[in-house]
C-alpha cells in the first residue's frame, strides 16, 4: 500500500503470555489463562499490520508483550536482528525510544496533573534527549505536527476534546522518532467524526517519518482501510494472516469468515442482501479453553480431528503469504463469500 | 391513523455547576406500530437523555424535563403519576441498555429477575411465572434455561447478559422496545448475534423499536426510519434509504463521509472527517448548532437556527441548505 518492504522490522516467534490465577487466602495459583499461546509473525518495514479479533482474543497484551511492558513468558521478539527478550531492562528502556506505543483511552492514558507540555516531552527526558530549550522546541514542533496549536503546551489534558487528547498522545509516542509504533485501538473511544481526522493524521505521520505500525483494532472496516496485512487473533493464537485482500476477500478460516460477514455496511442497499454467518455461542473461557482447535465449539465445519488436534498454522497462499490455522481450511476457502 | 407514540417538542436541561446543559432541545417524532425507528448521533447528542425523559427516568436534580408532551394510548406520559408511568414502563414500553451490570442487581438469580417483572404486571401464578421464565430464557438462546435460571448476573457472559436483559424486557409483551446501544460493548460476532435475536423476535411479537446507536452501518441494515441528532436537536429524519441515498443535512453527509469506503484504502482515497469539535451543550444554541463545523454554514446560519422542514415526503432536514446539500449529496452517487 504504501513503501513497504520485504525487509522483516520485527520477527516474532512462538510469543507466549501466561497470567497466573490466584486463589484463596495465600494467594495460591490454580490455574492460567493463555492470553497469548504461541503466536508468530513478521512486521515488515514501512508496513501496517493490522491486529484484530474477539475481544479478550490477546491483542492487547500481545502488543504489550512485543513492548515488553509485559515480560512474555516465552518467545522471542527481534527488532531490526536483534532480540528484545533478551535484552537487560537498561538496555530495553533504551530501545524503546524507537519503539512506541499509542493507546486505547485519551482519558485514562494521560496524567491529569501533567501539562500537555511535560506529557509530550517526557519521553525526550527519559531518553536523555536535547537541552530543556531543545526539548520545549521539539514538544511545540510536534503539537504542530499533530494538529495542535503549539501554544497548548501548558494546558491539561481536561481541558481537551477526546480526539485532541488523542493527539497528545500521538505527539507524545512521536517525540523521540520511533521507528516501529503498536497503535492499540487508537481511535475506539473517539466519535466517527473524529475518528477519521485521527486516522488520516496516523497515515500522513507515516508517510512522513517513515513509520511501522501494529494497528490493533476493533473496527474491522477501519483496519480494511488502512492495514496492508491483517492478523487475526482467537484465544490466544493467530489463526489467520496474510494481506488484507486475501483475508477479507477470501477468508481461510470459518471464524475470520464469520467476522467479516458481521461488518455492517453503511448502505441500507448492500444491507437488504447482507447475510452475516450467526456463530453460535459464546467466546469461551480462556481460562478453560476448547481443546484441540479453540474455535471448534462454535465451527460448523468442525470434526472429529479439530476437537483433538491443534491445527497447524500453514501457509497456503501462492503468490502471497496467506497463513490459516484450520484443519479444513480448503473447504473452508471454497464457500468465501465478499462483500 | 393514529401513532403509536408521538412526542412534541421535548426539551431536557441538566442544571450542573457550569451552569445548563441543553441536552435536548425541542425534539418531536413519531413512533407507528410495529415500526423500527433508529436514532443516530455522535456522544453526547442526547440520544440517551431523550427517551429518558419520555420513561419518566431523568435524575431531579440535576435533570429537569422542561418541556413537551409524549402521547402514548392516549395519555401524556408526561403527565402520569410515577406508579401509572412505572406501570407503563414494565408493561407496555420496555427498555435495554448499554451496560447489562448496570440494570442487573448483583446480589439477585437472573430467574428471579425476570420473574419479578412479571409478577406486578401478568395475573400469574408462582408455577405459570416459573415456566414462562424458562421460556424466555430459551427464547433468547440461554442453554440448560432451567437450571441456569438460578445463577446471577456475574456467572453469565457480557453477550448473555444482554440476552437475559433482553428476555426480562420482553417479559410482559411489551409493544415498544426501546434499544439503547445493546451491542455497543459486545464482540462483532457477538453483536451479529444479539442484533438477529431482536430482530427476529420483534417481527415475532411485534413490537416497534426505537434503536439507538452511533454506527451508521449497524442501522442501515436494521431500522425502516432514522432520526439524526447533533447537540440535542434532530437534524435529520428520513426513511434508510432517503438518509443514505438523499442526504439533505451537512452533518448526515459528513458522518458518511468519514466512514471508510468499501471499495478504496487510506492510499488512494484519504478518509474525509468533519472538521473541529463537537459541540459546547452549555451555551444555549442561537445559531444552527452545526455551524462551526459546516462546511455549507453561510451568514443566515450564524443569525439563525433553522427549523426542522419537511424537504420531500416523509423526510425532514433543519439546514438553510438543505437543497445544496442534497445536489452534493446526488453528484457524490
Ligand atoms: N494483567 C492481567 N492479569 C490477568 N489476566 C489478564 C491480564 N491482562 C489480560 N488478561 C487476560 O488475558 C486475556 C487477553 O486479554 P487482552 O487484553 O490481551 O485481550 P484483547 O484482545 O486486547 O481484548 P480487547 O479487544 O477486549 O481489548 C483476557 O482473558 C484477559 O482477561
Ligand atoms: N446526570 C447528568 N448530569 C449532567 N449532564 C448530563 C447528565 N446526563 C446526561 N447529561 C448530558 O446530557 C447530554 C446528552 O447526553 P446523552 O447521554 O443523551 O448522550 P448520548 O447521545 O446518549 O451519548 P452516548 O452516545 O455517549 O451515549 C450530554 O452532554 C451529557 O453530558
Ligand atoms: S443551516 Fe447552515 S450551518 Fe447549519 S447545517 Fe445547514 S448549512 Fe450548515
Ligand atoms: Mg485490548
Ligand atoms: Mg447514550
Amino acid at each position: 500500500m504504501s513503501e513497504v518492504t520485504k525487509e522483516v522490522l520485527l520477527e516474532v516467534r512462538d510469543l507466549k503470555k501466561y497470567f497466573p490465577i490466584r486463589r484463596g487466602l495465600f494467594r495460591r495459583q490454580v490455574g492460567e489463562i493463555k492470553a497469548v499461546d504461541g503466536v508468530s509473525f513478521d512486521i515488515y518495514q514501512g508496513e501496517t499490520l493490522g491486529l484484530v479479533g474477539e475481544s479478550g482474543g490477546g491483542k492487547s497484551t500481545t502488543g504489550w508483550t512485543i513492548i515488553r511492558d509485559l515480560e512474555p513468558t516465552a518467545g522471542s521478539v527481534r527488532f531490526q536482528g536483534q532480540d528484545l527478550s533478551i535484552l537487560a531492562h537498561g538496555e530495553m528502556r533504551r530501545m524503546r525510544r524507537h519503539i512506541q506505543m499509542i493507546f486505547q483511552d485519551p482519558y485514562a492514558s494521560l496524567n491529569p496533573r501533567m501539562t500537555v507540555g511535560s506529557i509530550v516531552s517526557e519521553p525526550l527526558e527519559v531518553h536523555k534527549i536535547g537541552t530543556s530549550d531543545q526539548r520545549r522546541a521539539r514538544v511545540q514542533e510536534l503539537l504542530e505536527i499533530v494538529g495542535l496549536n503549539p501554544g497548548f503546551i501548558n494546558r491539561y489534558p481536561h481541558e481537551f476534546s477526546g480526539g485532541q487528547r488523542q493527539r497528545i498522545g500521538i505527539a507524545r509516542a512521536l517525540a523521540t522518532n520511533p521507528t516501529f509504533v503498536v497503535a492499540d485501538e487508537p481511535i475506539s473511544a473517539l466519535d466517527v467524526s473524529i475518528q477519521a481526522q485521527v486516522v488520516n493524521l496516523l497515515w500522513d505521520l507515516k508517510h512522513e517519518f517513515g513509520l511501522t505500525y501494529l494497528f490493533i483494532a476493533h473496527d474491522l472496516s477501519m483496519v480494511r482501510y488502512i492495514s496492508d496485512r491483517v492478523a487475526v487473533m482467537y484465544l490466544g493464537r493467530v489463526v489467520e494472516m496474510g494481506s488484507t485482500e486475501d483475508v477479507y476477500r477470501s477468508s481461510l478460516h470459518p471464524y475470520t469468515q464469520a467476522l467479516v460477514s458481521a461488518i455492517p455496511v453503511a448502505d441500507p442497499e448492500v444491507e437488504m442482501t447482507r447475510q452475516p454467518i450467526i456463530l453460535e455461542g459464546d467466546v469461551p473461557n480462556p481460562a478453560n479453553p476448547p481443546s484441540g482447535c479453540h474455535f471448534h465449539p462454535r465451527c460448523v465445519h468442525a470434526t472429529e480431528i479439530c476437537l483433538q488436534d491443534d491445527p497447524e498454522f500453514r501457509n497456503l497462499g501462492q503468490d502471497a503469504e496467506h497463513w490459516v490455522a484450520c484443519h479444513h481450511a480448503e473447504q473452508v476457502q471454497g464457500q468465501t463469500f465478499g462483500n | 391513523m393514529a401513532h403509536l407514540l408521538e412526542v412534541r417538542d421535548l426539551v431536557t436541561r441538566f442544571y450542573t455547576e457550569d451552569g445548563a446543559v441543553h441536552a435536548v432541545n425541542g425534539i418531536s417524532y413519531t413512533l407507528d406500530e410495529g415500526e423500527s425507528l433508529g436514532i443516530v448521533g455522535e456522544s453526547g447528542s442526547g440520544k440517551t437523555v431523550g427517551v429518558l425523559s419520555l420513561m419518566g427516568l431523568i435524575p431531579d436534580p440535576p435533570g429537569r424535563v422542561e418541556r413537551g408532551e409524549v402521547f402514548f394510548a392516549d395519555n401524556d406520559l408526561l403527565k402520569l403519576s410515577a406508579d401509572q408511568l412505572r406501570d407503563i414502563r414494565g408493561r407496555e414500553i420496555a427498555m435495554i441498555f448499554q451496560d447489562p451490570m448496570t440494570s442487573l442487581n448483583p446480589v439477585l438469580t437472573v430467574g428471579y429477575q425476570i420473574a419479578e417483572i412479571m409478577r406486578p404486571h401478568l395475573n400469574l401464578s408462582q408455577e405459570e411465572i416459573t415456566e414462562r421464565t424458562v421460556e424466555l430464557m430459551e427464547l433468547v438462546g440461554i442453554p440448560n434455561a432451567a437450571s441456569r435460571r438460578k445463577d446471577f448476573p456475574h456467572q453469565f457472559s457480557g453477550g448473555q447478559r444482554q440476552r437475559i436483559m433482553i428476555a426480562m424486557s420482553l417479559a410482559c409483551n411489551p409493544s415498544v422496545l426501546i434499544a439503547d446501544e445493546p451491542t455497543t460493548a459486545l464482540d462483532v460476532t457477538i453483536q451479529a448475534q444479539i442484533i438477529d435475536l431482536v430482530k427476529r423476535l420483534s417481527e415475532q411479537f411485534g413490537m416497534a423499536t426505537i434503536w439507538i446507536t452511533h454506527d451508521l452501518g449497524v442501522v442501515a441494515g436494521l431500522v425502516n426510519r432514522v432520526i439524526v441528532m447533533y447537540a440535542g436537536f434532530i437534524v435529520e429524519s428520513a426513511s434508510v434509504l432517503d438518509l443514505y441515498k438523499k442526504t439533505s443535512h451537512p452533518y448526515t453527509l459528513g458522518l458518511l463521509q468519514s466512514l471508510p469506503s468499501l471499495h478504496a484504502t487510506i492510499a488512494t482515497d484519504r478518509l474525509i472527517p468533519i472538521e473541529g469539535a463537537p459541540p459546547d451543550l452549555l451555551q444555549a444554541p442561537v445559531h444552527c448548532p452545526f455551524a462551526p463545523r459546516c462546511q455549507f454554514a453561510v451568514d443566515q446560519c450564524w443569525q439563525e437556527n433553522p427549523p426542522l422542514q419537511r424537504v420531500a415526503s416523509n423526510h425532514d432536514s433543519a439546514c438553510w441548505r438543505w437543497q445544496d446539500v442534497r445536489a452534493a449529496t446526488e453528484q457524490l452517487a
